[in-house]
């Protein structure tokens, strides 16, 4: 476009020549585009055979029942039928929220308390950022075979602890009661950091007048957290809160390697399920199904998530 | 005065007696937690490596092992065969890399700076993948594996089954782009009139003005190559070519602990130290995704 208007004068000048320019500016386009799109083809490939492909298939696979022999078979609801009536489904779900409730109580709120604290503290900084953040880069399997190995009702590091100071050992992840909770303190340990520092990054950035103007109109400590702090970073807790529901609800690989899903089933989660159903039951079709309501149900979490970051920058 | 930055609570209010006590108190607790949080569970692990299984299973455990040494990391090293997997997982982690790179950077050069004709809608398509949890597309995608489509080749098994889904990566693609979009077009203008053609424009001007988000998106890919499980563990079924998350979890039930805790402190250390000698700019990424978004 920006051609044409430099040429536009030229143009005029001479008129008998401006068919042939005006092939030369399509040359040019078309040139430029041809340009373009080879930058271009290969993440196009990628994203349309592993991304874009699989989002129609997921739907369509849903509605189908498939074997790999014969051609897929539309079956209708069938596959949701067969979900409704699995007793796990409901239990899957339940597990799924109480981990996902779980950890916003405890994941969400002890790492902007502690980012809080840290942003008062004035030495040894360096060390603190260190070491918070060291869980998260350890591979999710290596953290859960070692906390397997810490919840030991026997000889277990917490358990030792426990009888260190007097109080009565927990069974942790062996029994149905505390199962769950348990993995959510493997989570919270695990990712904590990323949260931490994120908050400390955004505390960092309020500005010190408003905490001066706050204690001259005589605000206390509760106060200044409530009408300053939080209100400064009610941004990055909001977008936090909505990654952090989006990922616990897609927990897999601490129960997986963990608990396997018990005991009695009180961490089978809609991810283990969904896994149970492709891999182990090798009905594509059902897990299918699984796995559009799962979108479903974090589809309009993620969406948000997405509108406020873009619109912010 | 010094310029001591405000925070919730005043320097001055620090400075009084009580302030300072208060402050001390706190800076106790807080370390004693830390500590005690995240440093005693990963010595715990590199100290019960060096514990044998016996002794492992005593009970109270010994707060020292009997005898220091470094056997069992080597005797782990051979019982799992974990230079197979090291090599494995450095091959997957390393391709990742480098073909997110190849697919991502040119594309996000071409949305930013040629904005070929649909390049919204394109770049549009390809954030809209973002809104899916990961999780929703594994089936599809692993069926994808098993037969890609046109092509009919199955990559189960193959690393290409790791590199090729990781570079539809929307994210790593819009931060590059919005890097890219920063850097002023004269800039790119001058290099077309001194002849420089498009993949030279790329190479020679872009990249290297590029450097810091070429850097956390090369962390960013390294490091989700070194962790991930859920996948790998689908579409690298065998024991041949497992990565080292896989294989550690294959071998969890029927290995000596002793050994299994000597595993996870190898498979562990790569990570840390890339975290202690990259530790700005894997700091530096963490907000650029979700804070200045």
């Amino acid at each position: 476009m920006s051609s044409t208007a430099v040429l536009a004068p030229d143009v005029e000048r001479r008129p008998a020549r401006a068919p042939r320019r005006a092939r030369k500016n399509l040359r040019r386009a078309v040139t430029d585009n041809l340009t373009a799109y080879g930058f271009l083809c290969a993440a196009l490939v990628c994203f349309a055979l592993f991304s874009w492909y699989p989002i129609v298939r997921g739907v369509l696979l849903s509605f189908q029942q498939v074997n790999f022999v014969t051609p897929a078979e539309w079956v209708g609801w069938q596959n949701f039928q067969t979900l409704f009536a699995d007793p796990l489904f409901g239990i899957a779900w339940r597990n799924t929220l109480l981990f996902t409730g779980l950890a916003l109580v405890i994941g969400f709120a002890v790492p902007f308390a502690v980012a809080i604290v840290l942003n008062e503290l004035r030495h040894m900084k360096a060390y603190f950022r260190l070491v918070v953040y060291i869980p998260v880069m350890l591979p999710p399997v290596v953290v859960a075979i070692l906390w397997k190995w810490f919840y030991d009702p026997g000889p277990g590091l917490f358990n030792s602890m426990l009888r260190l100071v007097g109080l009565p050992p927990l069974s942790w992840i062996d029994s149905a009661d505390t199962s769950m909770l348990s993995l959510v303190l493997v989570a919270t340990w695990a990712a904590m950091g990323s949260a931490t520092l994120i908050y400390l990054a955004a505390l960092q950035t309020i500005p010190g007048e408003l905490y001066e103007a706050a204690e001259l109109d005589g605000a206390n400590l509760w106060q200044r957290l409530r009408y300053v702090t939080i209100p400064q970073t009610r941004f990055v807790l909001l977008i936090m809160m909505l990654m952090q529901i989006v990922a616990t609800m897609q927990v897999f690989t601490e129960p997986y390697v963990m608990t396997g899903g018990g005991p009695e089933d009180s961490t089978v989660t809609v991810l283990l399920l969904l896994y149970r159903y492709a891999f182990t039951y090798n009905d594509f079709g059902t897990a299918s199904a699984l796995s559009l309501l799962l979108f479903i149900a974090l589809g309009a979490f993620s969406a948000l998530y997405l509108r406020l970051t873009r619109t912010r920058g | 005065m010094t310029t001591v930055e405000r925070t919730l609570i005043s320097p001055w209010a620090m400075k009084k007696r009580r302030g300072k006590l208060l402050y001390w108190l706190v800076f106790a607790l807080v370390i004693t937690l830390f500590t005690v949080a995240f440093v005693v569970p990963l010595l715990w692990m590199v100290l019960g490596a060096m514990k044998t299984a016996p002794e492992l299973a005593r009970n109270p455990p010994t707060l020292l092992p009997e005898s220091f040494g470094a056997g069992a990391y080597t005797e782990a090293w051979e019982f799992m065969d974990l230079a197979k997997y090291f090599t494995n997982t450095v091959i997957i982690a390393a391709g990742a890399w480098l073909i997110q790179l190849a697919v991502q950077v040119p594309a996000a050069y071409a949305l930013s700076k040629l904005r070929p004709a649909l390049g919204r809608w394109i770049l549009a398509l390809m954030l809209a993948t973002l809104m899916l949890p990961a999780s929703a597309l594994l089936v599809p995608t692993y069926l994808a594996i098993t037969e890609v489509p046109i092509v009919e080749v199955n990559l189960v098994n193959s690393p290409a089954a790791i590199w090729l889904p990781a570079a539809a990566n929307a994210f790593n693609i819009y931060l590059l782009k919005r890097f890219f979009d920063q850097i002023p077009t004269e800039l790119l203008d001058a290099a077309r009139i001194d002849g420089a053609g498009s993949v030279t424009t790329m190479w020679r001007i872009v990249l290297p003005l590029s450097r810091p988000i070429i850097a956390v998106v090369s962390i960013f890919s390294i490091v989700a190559a070194w962790k991930d499980f859920i996948w790998p563990l689908l579409v690298l079924q065998d024991p041949e070519i497992q990565t080292l998350s896989v294989a550690l979890q294959r071998f969890e039930p029927d290995t000596p602990i002793n050994l299994m805790l000597a595993g996870l402190v190898l498979a562990s250390i790569p990570m840390v130290v890339a975290f202690l000698i990259f530790q700005r700019q894997i700091l530096a990424g963490l907000t650029a995704g979700s804070l200045k978004g």
